[in-house]
């Protein structure tokens, strides 16, 4: 099933319908309730049947997210969401399969499970929440914290070189990538429509804030001061424009992008790049998604929204196909294919 | 001339040679050949890890065995005929071959630098080192290529058909005519006219050289065994085992989910079930082991007839998945083809080594239903039943079946579908106000399968700890120990409802033989053997192994001796003296990734039969 032919409820539904009787036990100000509330926003919007919601997690903070929302849900172990995911998706066509994640679960004990859900373009969407450390285990460094973070288990600052969630979706074929940050939850509904309208492995990257152990990590980007010179807001068919004053612009130059300053009277605009997250080609939205302070903003919105079949109509089709073509109809068939014989 | 023809109940053919000489073919081609002729059968392969090993080295030796005629139950000890197509897989095999028995190699492969390479110092064909045996060895690459390259063949591919010459032969030994092979061969080479009429005429050349022979002056007739009236097929064990997850599968009405990761010697379920689309089963070969059972897991959940299928090192990699499975109580068949472990072991030798790690591999106290296949045809019905358990009873179960069980083969009684018993999930109903996602059946204590999308029921489960009922997720202590034991007690409780254990030969002896799993022919031919001498033994065997039989104490109770024989070091002998501790158990193990002979099996008996103590 696709967003096309998915099963729409018949009343229009609210946040209401999804309110978990649950109390939400994240520490108060964490950027993960903003999300949650968002998600609540979008379900409704997107307008399934409810009963056809599911989310599924790993292990973190925010992995406890199921719990928070009145869908079907599971809350898996370690690393594995996006594997219990995908026997999820397969397994019940009546599904729209949301994983909640972190940049623990699904970037380290998980990695490889993540970056082959993707490659398979499963139709599932992944919520990663990326706050850069670890959060439930309390203050351990991940495979996001930036080079140099000192953390519990890094007293001398770390000496790795961090994933760039974006650059490992592309860099697996992914279809869909997109970035928010849990200070604009509006934007959060917004980009998760999106994802929800693309068939295949949506990957939504969400800049979250762990008040406890990372305070402030994204902080240019949610600092009035700074934030409108290091977001660049991407939507698809604009320029990429960005700054304060509208004054800034991103364009190509020899081998990659490079930010250009607007004249007051629109110079420098004509080589601004228009986004066009629908470019099969990935090269332009691997530059986007790799972008970082301090000689670049940060890419917020749908970086990558190509076509691609899905795993889940690509088996489909065979299964049809087979279905047609085979003479085996049933497991009698099976039991007698072949060599046989009687004894009287 | 007239030739002599011997009556044999039952025979063992071994074919041996280089890993690249279509040992497998052959061997396939004649026990399908004496099925076909309605003899039993048993087929044993055995083959080294490396596709292709060093050339005419012992490291390099597949082979493939078949023991046609009455009782065929085992694999059979030692062999009537053995075609040994090199010097290395002579040495190597040497010791399977009763004095007296038929060897046939090609003596155009004995040249010096492959004695050299298969350590023999001096040639056996000509030291006279094999004469208690009766030895044919004709230039079988020289005869073979000759009238190959004459059917149109070119040379490399003429010197392929050496197994054809000798398979001819063979053929003429146990008096099969031609016609059946004839068919076979084309089978095979369907579509490939040229090599299958090429292959067809050395067959036939082997089968008149061998006619020709003074040596052959006696050939073998095997006595048809009486089998039960009805249709009949050959079938592996892992091919069992995956028709036996479709039944399931059709009778539950439930879609087949396989989530499974290619492993020796497990992968031909796997690929079995692959073929199966047109059945709507869905077959996700994962990235690796965890994700296989993980993905079958969430198919669990969402509603399909999950499964998984692995070998030892895999189910290592399950364990802490399989904790989540007994957690959330979702039906799970994990199918685990033993191997011999530790480690990477000996990936293509048997072994029943996966015991303990069965019944105990995982964090926590996490009991699952577990049962084990006797014979390649019961690997069908065990899987069969271990789906309807799982489903029946929302728990995972582990099926232990093991590589000679998986790998070899025996005729099947072909079942239908209309009379295997059913299977009746507990599903939750749509709109019930009364569904609790930890509610369960007060007999049974089996809670009820939700099925994602229905109207009505939505709800959480997972890994955390959860109240009784309701299912939210709880640190009570009072809570924990409760469900603790419903976990275990489920699983207890089902005993009740399973088949009562059987005893086999003299019920009234003073010693049981026990055995579980894939051992059951060699155990059971042996106690067979030791009543026959006159003295007497009871036997056991096991294929309910978690929960045992209600009465297994009852049985247990009535013999002054028990005698555990298991391919480990004494796993099952444990968990029977932690079961059953009022009883003393002595054992007899092997541990070499080879299976029981009977002789072997016999001496056992008889030592402890003959022990005053």
């Amino acid at each position: 099933m696709g967003y096309k032919t998915m099963e729409r409820s018949i009343m229009p539904l609210t946040q209401q319908d999804f309110a978990s009787d649950q109390m939400v036990k994240w520490c108060p100000g964490c950027g993960d309730h903003a999300i949650l509330n968002a998600v609540a926003k979008v379900f409704p919007e997107i307008g399934y049947k409810k009963e056809n919601y599911c989310i599924v997690s790993g292990i973190g903070c925010s992995s406890r997210f199921p719990y928070y929302v009145n869908t079907y849900g599971f809350h898996s172990i370690h690393g594995r969401a996006n594997a219990v995911a995908t026997g999820v998706s397969i397994a019940n066509k009546k599904l729209s399969v949301w994983v909640a994640t972190g940049d623990g679960d699904s970037l380290a004990i998980g990695g490889n499970h993540f970056i082959h859900v993707i490659r398979r373009n499963l139709d599932i969407n992944i919520m990663l929440f990326n706050n850069k450390i670890y959060g439930l285990t309390k203050g351990q460094y991940s495979p996001t914290s930036d080079l140099g973070a000192v953390t519990k288990t890094s007293p001398y600052g770390t000496i790795e070189q961090p994933f760039q969630v974006g650059e490992l979706v592309i860099g697996a074929q992914g279809t869909f990538f997109a970035r928010a940050i849990d200070t604009n939850p509006k934007f959060i509904t917004e980009v998760m429509l999106e994802a929800a309208k693309h068939d295949g492995t949506s990957v939504v990257e969400l800049l979250q804030n762990c008040v406890i152990f990372n305070d402030g990590t994204h902080q240019l980007l949610t600092n009035k001061e700074t934030k409108d010179e290091y977001q660049l807001i991407l939507r698809h068919g604009e320029k990429m424009i960005f700054g304060k004053n509208k004054d800034k612009g991103i364009r190509m130059r020899r081998n990659g992008l490079e930010v250009v300053k607007i004249g007051p009277n629109g110079e420098g605009m004509e080589k601004v790049l228009i986004h066009d997250m629908y470019n099969p080609n990935p090269g332009v939205h691997l530059m986007l998604a790799k972008m970082s302070p301090p000689y670049f903003p940060i890419a917020l919105g749908v970086i990558r929204s190509a076509d691609f079949p899905t795993y889940n109509q690509l088996l489909q089709a065979q299964i049809d196909e087979s279905k047609m073509k085979s003479k085996i109809r049933c497991v009698d068939d099976v039991l007698n294919s072949g060599d046989t014989w009687e004894i009287e | 001339m007239s030739k002599q023809v011997l009556e044999k109940e039952s025979v063992v053919v071994k074919f041996v040679g280089d890993s690249g000489d279509g040992m497998q073919l052959t061997g396939t081609l004649f026990s399908d050949t004496a099925a076909l002729a309605g003899n039993d059968i048993a087929t044993f392969p055995d083959y080294p890890a490396e596709i292709r090993a060093p050339h005419n080295t012992i490291a390099g030796v597949s082979g493939f065995q078949v023991h046609i005629g009455k009782e065929t139950r085992i694999i059979g000890d030692k062999c009537d005929v053995l075609v040994a197509m090199n010097p290395a897989s002579l040495k190597a095999n040497l010791k399977w071959v009763d004095k007296g028995a038929t060897i046939i190699t090609d003596c155009d492969a004995y040249d010096e630098k492959a004695l050299e390479k298969a350590g023999y110092p001096s040639n056996p064909l000509t030291d006279g080192s094999l004469s208690s045996y009766r030895v044919i060895s004709p230039n079988i690459t020289t005869l073979a290529k000759e009238i190959a390259i004459a059917n149109g063949l070119d040379p490399k591919s003429a010197e392929r058909t050496k197994n054809m010459f000798c398979l001819g032969m063979v053929y003429y030994v146990f008096n099969f005519d031609l016609n059946t092979p004839y068919k076979l061969v084309d089978k095979r080479f369907e579509g490939k006219v040229k090599i299958a009429e090429a292959n067809k005429k050395v067959l036939q050349a082997g089968y008149n050289f061998a006619e020709t022979m003074e040596e052959f002056a006696s050939t073998f007739q095997i006595s048809n065994v009486k089998l039960e009236k009805g249709k009949y097929r050959n079938i592996t064990g892992n091919e069992a085992t995956a028709w036996g997850l479709l039944a399931a599968s059709e009778k539950s009405g439930r879609d087949l989910f396989l989530g499974s990761y290619p492993i020796t010697p497990a992968t031909e379920i796997l690929i079995e079930l692959a073929k199966h689309k047109s059945l709507g089963a869905q077959v996700f070969q994962a990235e690796d082991e965890i994700a296989g059972i993980c993905s079958a897991i969430g198919a669990s959940f969402a509603g399909a007839m999950a499964c998984t299928t692995t070998s030892g090192p895999g189910l290592s990699l399950k364990t802490e998945a399989i904790g989540l499975a007994v957690m959330t109580e979702l039906p799970l068949v994990i199918v685990d083809v033993q191997r011999a472990g530790p480690s990477t072991g000996m990936p293509t030798k048997s072994e029943q080594s996966d015991l303990n790690i069965a019944l105990f591999g995982r964090n926590g106290e996490a009991p699952c239903i577990i049962m084990a296949a006797a014979s390649p045809s019961d690997c069908f019905y065990k899987a069969y039943y271990a789906a309807k358990l799982a489903m029946e009873n929302m728990t995972p179960v582990i099926f232990l079946s093991d590589g000679n069980t998986g790998q070899g083969s025996e005729l099947f009684r072909i079942p239908k579908m209309e009379d295997l018993p059913p299977i009746n999930p507990p599903y939750a109903k749509k709109n019930d106000p009364e569904f609790k996602p930890y509610r369960r059946d007060p007999e049974t204590l089996v809670r009820q399968w939700a099925i994602p999308g229905t109207d009505g029921l939505r709800h959480r489960i997972g890994g955390l700890e959860k109240t009784d009922i309701d299912g939210l997720v709880s640190t009570d202590p009072n809570n924990h120990a409760k469900m603790v034991e419903f976990r275990r007690e489920k699983v207890i409780r089902l005993a009740k409802r399973l088949p009562k254990q059987n005893v086999y030969g003299n019920v009234n002896a003073d010693t049981l033989v026990v055995s579980w799993g894939g051992t059951k022919g060699a155990v059971y031919t042996a106690c067979k053997e030791v009543n026959a001498s006159g003295k007497s033994v009871a036997h056991a065997h096991f294929s309910q192994i978690m929960p045992l039989p209600e009465n297994t104490g009852k049985i247990f109770a009535k013999y002054k001796k028990i005698l555990v024989c298991e391919l480990n070091s004494g796993q099952f002998a444990n968990y029977l003296r932690m079961s059953y501790p009022e009883f003393k158990y002595e054992q007899y193990n092997k541990v070499q990734g080879l299976p029981f002979t009977v002789q072997e099996l016999v001496g056992a008996i008889n030592n402890v039969i003959n022990n005053k103590k």
